[in-house]
């Protein structure tokens, strides 16, 4: 469990290793406050789409999901993206209801985040790489919150470096986005190191 | 404005993901090899077109309210389709996209621009619009897939132009073409390339060195 956990925060970084969420990591990371809050809404969401979305696959969409029912043959995967990004908008949904009654603090302060995150690749490809690699549902919480996680640290970071790189006087072109690319790769390049982390 | 600049004007004065940073995510995944990056940019090609054309076709009976429900359920249906499609006829392809065909549902060029472009313009120009941000798309795709391929592999669409020194030829391969962190620095290079030619893209720095001409009263 421990092994999925670091896997899946430093070897196999949504972000770094496999380009999810590309968009919003780099729309939303001048500042390292804004990073912070997209990046505990992110870990919040992921660590419940992912299980969600496993019950849902497994309950009710994969082949003889309805057999208790007298419908052995019944196979409804192909079902499966429209329910999992329905799934994720519910499930956004719901947190912003939640939170805006019974933490309106916190609620303020992950508050325009919490729509972004339903376009957000990074949540529905944890759940993709969920069904993809057949976890059981104990590897399916430890993936969502260790996923959540690791894309959380490498946007915070990217923040923290871009705070400092816009005093920098760089040659004209290469300030914004080609300076922001050629940053996350050498932050991609340095979580490359952690392949040699066990625990 | 003619049709012919919704198909163009994308390209390169437009293009989503050096522009609008529209798209990306994708757009670095499945560029290790230019045959993955081929297919990746017709599915995407495809995807856009249909569900831009869609939309604008059905944009005045959409509720404002609940558009975006809509419109990514109408893009979830053709990801879908095509996704079925290609485990069907190109098997090996798919397994090599792994989730990325899916992830097209949420790759933010197809919504944005139904969003920005097919809810408010007739169904010709939208599709129009939507091939051309394809194109534009795959431009960048196959700029990226071909360098990190025939640098890292020495050959293109699987088919060896060079012999490696494996195979006692002298060609090293580069190693870092087939790993995440080259994608990033080709395309931060390639905006580069793009910005110098084209000076009016180019974003102004939110701080600047004073220089002595700046101190003169």
């Amino acid at each position: 469990m421990s092994e999925l956990l670091i896997k899946s925060i430093f070897q196999e970084n949504l972000a770094l290793s496999f380009f999810l969420g590309m968009c919003t990591f780099l729309a939303v990371s001048k500042r390292v406050d804004t990073a912070v809050g997209l990046g505990l809404a992110v870990i919040v969401v992921q660590a419940i789409t992912v299980p969600v979305n496993y019950l849902i696959f497994n309950l009710l969409l994969l082949e003889g999901a309805w057999a208790w029912a007298g419908l052995p043959e019944v196979d409804l995967t192909f079902l499966k993206l429209v329910s999992f990004i329905g799934v994720i908008a519910a499930m956004v949904q719901i947190l912003e209801m939640t939170l805006d009654r019974f933490a309106p603090r916190l609620y303020r302060a992950l508050g325009i985040f919490l729509p972004l995150i339903t376009v957000n690749c990074a949540i529905l490809g944890g759940s993709l790489f969920m069904v993809e690699r057949h976890y059981d549902f104990q590897q399916s919480v430890v993936y969502g919150i260790g996923s959540g996680a690791g894309w959380a640290l490498a946007i915070i970071t990217f923040a923290a470096i871009r705070e400092r790189l816009k005093y920098s006087d760089m040659p004209r072109g290469v300030e914004g986005l080609a300076s922001a690319f050629i940053v996350t790769g050498l932050m991609s390049l340095g979580f490359s190191a952690f392949s040699l982390v066990t625990p | 404005m003619s049709l012919k600049h919704h198909l163009t004007a994308p390209l390169i004065g437009n293009n989503p993901i050096t522009l609008q940073i529209l798209g990306i995510c994708s757009a670095l995944a499945v560029t290790t090899t230019l045959s993955t990056a081929v297919t990746m940019s017709v599915a995407l090609t495809v995807v856009l077109a249909l569900s831009s054309g869609l939309i604008s076709l059905i944009r005045h009976h959409i509720p404002p309210s609940i558009r975006l429900i809509i419109q990514i359920t109408i893009v979830a249906s053709i990801v879908i389709l095509i996704d079925l499609f290609m485990q069907a006829f190109m098997f090996e392809m798919s397994k090599k996209l792994s989730i990325f065909v899916g992830l097209i549902v949420t790759n933010c060029l197809v919504l944005g621009r139904a969003e920005a472009f097919a809810m408010r313009n007739p169904v010709l120009p939208s599709v129009l619009d939507g091939i051309g941000n394809g194109l534009g798309y795959a431009l960048v795709l196959l700029i990226v897939g071909a360098l990190r391929e025939f640098f890292g592999a020495g050959s293109l669409m699987g088919i060896p132009l060079v012999t490696t020194v494996a195979d006692g030829g002298w060609f090293q391969p580069l190693g870092l073409m087939q790993l995440a962190p080259s994608a990033f620095f080709i395309l931060g290079l390639l905006v580069w390339v793009v910005r110098v030619l084209r000076p009016e893209q180019a974003e102004r720095p939110e701080f600047r060195l004073e220089t002595v001409e700046d101190r003169r009263p």
